[in-house]
């Protein structure tokens, strides 16, 4: 592959190459945590009751096995926020006294191989006296029942209130109120690699190297020293190879802070791979969430008001950063989504349970409100008889910037241009004209439409508004050139599949000249890059992306400056290309290699007008930048059984400037994959004791290839002006757009049986309940769908 | 204890096994090869698959001693040499991957599929590759890189 660069016209951004992360993945040569030999293997034994007071902990007699009376001094996960009303809730490392949900690990048993501690781990007898579980959020706000944290009667951990000074009047005179109450159910994100954890200690420095699947190394450190009471300089956290994340893992693990505090006791390496069933009892989980949504519409079908109240089920502790806030906040903050509404009230509650604890997950909240949203703007076209785009039309935001009634600013975008986009794609009219023939011979397709705002890769003063204690949002990366020539950036970025290593080494070719494929971009590794937030909230190509940007352009400087010495030329007469630095229209040239050989080993050369070496250091700390799209969802509902088949799916997406648009695309691809599953199977059940009824990947269903339809792409790319690359984030927008997408066409093709699905996932038994309760003549028989039996 | 004797991609491998290890544990642990990935360790995600006498199967369901003496196939042994297996560079061609972690059972189970019926259909194809679990691509780009390399193993 040639070297296209600035000074030919030709850019890396903006091509797809393939990626330089493939080659090791595909040979199996990748380095995963569970692949880590270890002396000493851990399995935590955890609690089979929902709510209860531990009376006794009978160890093995021979064995080693640590509880929270080994553990004291450690102080608890006790993450904070200071606005809303929040409750600092503390998790203590190992369950002290009480447990509060199934899966909370009690005891962490110690052997020389995993086998042997689960064998130990077996002879652990715990007795706990169960106390009344509260499991649902109706329960948890009953005075009549207890509180899960005795600091927090009535179990409102977190509440937010927002009104706009106008909402009153306006909503007083509406037109019409269309009202909706949507449900999100209990969901897992179920990376394919489950959480895992290797802590090994090094006799001649001291120092503990935690390698584990994170999403932010420097956190986890960070977080881990302050428990654990130790200098962080002797904490070193590596984040190999991670085999997805999607939100799971940006959360701090107590586990992890057992392994370290193992690993300095024994002086060993100790290992903890996590198995399936603990990740979907206690990996975290995530979307349980319900929403009363009103709309006030004027009489052009014009939102004029929206009402909300969010109650949001947070589980037993407050996730460690971002506190068990960040579902309701977010969605009290995002709600109006992309449309021009101005007036707005909303509270937001996170309520204390007996259940796992909820922590970020791809979309956070979004897919939830979305659905909710899309579900209200749905109704609401029906009220006043126009088709689902025409009342999208009519409520679209389209001047910019645009500053929402919660005070976010939108940067320019193209929503109602991705709606028309969509639309083109799927023909509604030639579907409408198949629905109906299909319906004469009792099947039931239907078409679902959503359109929403993403707001991605946003800095500091956003995280800063929520009140977080610990506020992420910078990136700092540094690019160097070594004496031979070699390119490298460190960055404070954790990627885990999403090309990131490939993307960002596109950007610091365009600067400098050299190819990507010669570029290694080091990450994960609290040893070798600067201080930085991870991978999350679809942050890292906008913000590290931004921060290798400003860096590399400072290397291009430098090497301008060093060819203009070395080769006797003005400055602006330099081009850096294929390696080399030019002298435009000449044949002077000199190798970039050789210049960085200068830049170390001949700086007398430079007469002290050039600073020696060449590593030069970014930061960038954004506002942050909205993408945009709209989803469309053609669906088959087979009403004798409730099974609902996705036929096609369409995106219409804006996500700025593209870095390489076969990754991004891929992004799509997974998002919208993870959105139908969320949308149709993916549920985790509780009993009405707290015991968890979806233990494993045979009852919590994510999608596999049989229930994703080909996915339809098109692009339009609307530069952002806060984004020094130009490019928005997209990597939860497939997930955000989804499942209301599909919903709304499993209602669309319902709508002769007069049934509303506003709960997230439409599995077959919802719809056939609905099915059921309606009044309707019961849907034709004979529907099949075409595909075999279900 | 019982002594056993795997023989992965083309490597014998002497090695003493409880009865109740698994395939898996014993091809990652025992015999050090660790591409090949567990995700759910009860049949369902088939991250772990691998070819054991030319029929891909997950590792984790099988135990080690039941593959004495039986030849194994792993990620590790689909190229030769620096020369990629076709299925790797139609993964990489065609973004198959992104994590990476589900990958080595997809390549082995598309690998095993096509060496006993090159001609499997496009819908068959579909059902064969629904048996493993990804939670990045959304498939889309699998199956793309599976038929793409499909044909090149054909003309063969």
């Amino acid at each position: 592959m040639t070297a296209h660069t600035k000074g030919s016209g030709m850019t890396w951004v903006g091509r797809a190459i393939r990626r330089l992360e493939d080659p090791a993945l595909v040979r199996g040569h990748g380095h995963f945590t569970a692949d880590l030999p270890a002396t000493r293997w851990v399995r935590f034994v955890r609690s089979p009751v929902a709510s209860g007071y531990i009376h006794n902990i009978e160890l093995p007699a021979e064995g080693l096995v640590i509880t929270a009376s080994g553990l004291k001094g450690l102080k608890p996960i006790r993450p904070m926020l200071h606005k809303f009303n929040y409750k600092p809730v503390s998790q203590p490392i190992l369950a002290t006294g009480v447990v509060r949900f199934v899966g909370e690990p009690i005891a962490a048993v110690v052997a020389t191989s995993k086998e042997a501690a689960e064998d130990l781990a077996d002879e652990v007898k715990i007795s706990i006296s169960e106390t009344t579980a509260v499991v649902d959020t109706a329960t948890a706000l009953n005075p009549a029942y207890p509180a899960v944290h005795s600091d927090v009667p009535g179990n409102v951990v977190v509440e937010g209130r927002v009104k706009t000074a106008e909402f009153d009047g306006v909503w007083g005179g509406a037109h019409k109120i269309v009202k909706l109450d949507a449900r999100s159910r209990r969901q897992n994100a179920t990376p394919i690699e489950a959480r895992a954890g290797h802590a090994a200690y090094d006799a001649v420095t001291g120092r503990i190297t935690l390698t584990c699947t994170t999403q932010m190394p420097h956190l986890t450190r960070t977080a881990i020293a302050d428990i654990l009471g130790m200098p962080e300089s002797d904490l070193r956290v590596i984040a190999p190879d991670v085999g997805g994340g999607f939100g799971q893992k940006m959360s701090l693990a107590s586990e992890y802070v057992v392994l370290v505090w193992l690993a300095r006791k024994l002086k060993t390496s100790v290992a903890w791979a996590e198995d399936r069933r603990e990740n979907l009892i206690a990996g975290f989980h995530s979307r349980d969430q319900a929403i009363a949504l009103e709309g006030a519409f004027d009489e052009n079908a014009r939102l004029v008001a929206l009402k909300a109240d969010v109650v949001a089920n947070v589980g037993a502790y407050s996730c460690f950063p971002t506190t068990c806030g960040v579902e309701p906040l977010m969605a009290m903050a995002e709600l109006p989504g992309p449309y021009d509404v101005r007036q707005y009230q909303c509270r937001a509650r996170g309520v204390l349970t007996n259940t796992c604890p909820m922590a970020p997950y791809r979309g956070v909240s979004r897919p939830v409100i979305t659905f909710a949203l899309e579900r209200l703007m749905d109704k609401a076209a029906g009220a006043f008889g126009l088709a689902p785009d025409e009342i999208r039309r009519r409520n679209l935001i389209d001047k910019f910037p645009y500053t929402s009634a919660t005070g976010l600013i939108y940067d320019e975008g193209s929503y109602k241009k991705t709606l028309e986009m969509a639309l083109m794609a799927v023909d509604v009219p030639s579907f409408r004209a198949r629905q109906k023939q299909a319906r004469e011979h009792g099947r039931h397709l239907g078409i679902g439409f959503a359109t929403f705002a993403e707001r991605t890769g946003y800095g500091s003063p956003a995280f800063a508004a929520r009140g977080m204690e610990i506020t992420p949002g910078w990136e700092n990366v540094i690019v160097s050139i070594d004496p031979s020539g070699g390119v490298e950036a460190r960055i404070g970025s954790s990627p885990h599949g999403q090309g990131l290593r490939t993307t960002l080494a596109q950007i610091i070719a365009d600067e400098i000249g050299i190819a990507p494929q010669a570029i290694k971009i080091v990450h994960g590794d609290t040893d070798r890059t600067p201080y930085g937030w991870g991978t999350f909230a679809s942050r890292s190509l906008v913000i590290s992306g931004g921060a290798t940007l400003i860096a590399a352009r400072k290397v291009r400087a430098k090497l301008i400056k060093i060819a203009s010495h070395m080769l006797e030329a003005a400055p602006g007469d330099i081009v850096l290309e294929d390696g080399h630095a030019k002298v435009a229209g000449t044949d002077r040239v000199v190798a970039i290699a050789q210049m960085a050989r200068e830049a170390y080993t001949q700086t007398h050369r430079f007469k002290g007008e050039i600073e020696p070496g060449l590593t030069e250091t970014g930061s960038y700390d954004p506002p942050g930048t909205f993408s945009n799209a709209c989803h469309v969802a053609i669906v088959e509902v087979d009403t004798e059984t409730g099974r609902v088949a996705v036929e096609k799916f369409v995106v219409a997406e804006d996500a700025g400037r593209i870095i390489n648009p076969m990754i991004a695309d891929g992004q799509v691809h997974g998002g919208v994959a993870q959105g139908i599953g969320n949308a149709l199977l993916e549920e985790i059940i509780y009993d009405e004791d707290g015991g968890i009824l979806t233990a494993s990947l045979a009852d919590y269903l994510p999608p596999t290839a049989h229930e994703i339809p080909p996915i339809e792409l098109h692009h339009m790319e609307t530069p952002s002006v806060n984004s020094i690359t130009r490019a928005k984030g997209l990597g939860e927008g497939g997930t955000i757009g989804a499942p209301a997408a599909v919903i709304n066409a499993i209602n669309d093709a319902l709508s002769p049986f007069g049934v509303s699905i506003d709960e997230m996932p439409a599995t077959p038994q919802r719809i056939r309940a609905a099915l059921r309760a309606s009044s309707f003549p019961s849907p034709a028989r004979g529907g099949g769908l075409g595909r075999g039996p279900a | 204890m019982t002594d056993i004797t795997l023989t992965i991609n083309g490597h014998a491998h002497a090695i003493r096994v409880e009865d109740r290890r698994t395939l898996a544990d014993a091809i990652r642990e025992d015999c050090g090869q660790t591409g090949t990935h567990l995700g759910c360790e009860h049949g369902i995600c088939g991250a772990c698959t691998v070819i054991v006498d030319g029929e891909p199967l997950r590792a984790c369901l099988m135990f080690a001693v039941q593959a004495d003496g039986k030849s194994i196939r792993t990620v590790e042994g689909l190229a030769d040499g620096d020369e990629l297996h076709p299925m790797q560079r139609a993964f990489m061609e065609h973004h198959g991957l992104q994590c990476g972690f589900c990958t080595p059972g997809f390549l082995m189970l598309a690998v095993g599929v096509l060496e006993k019926d090159p001609d499997i259909s496009d819908d068959d194809l579909l059902d064969v590759l629904s048996s493993n679990l990804c939670r990045c691509t959304g498939y889309q780009n699998i199956i793309k890189a599976v038929r793409a390399a499909a044909k090149e193993m054909r003309g063969k």
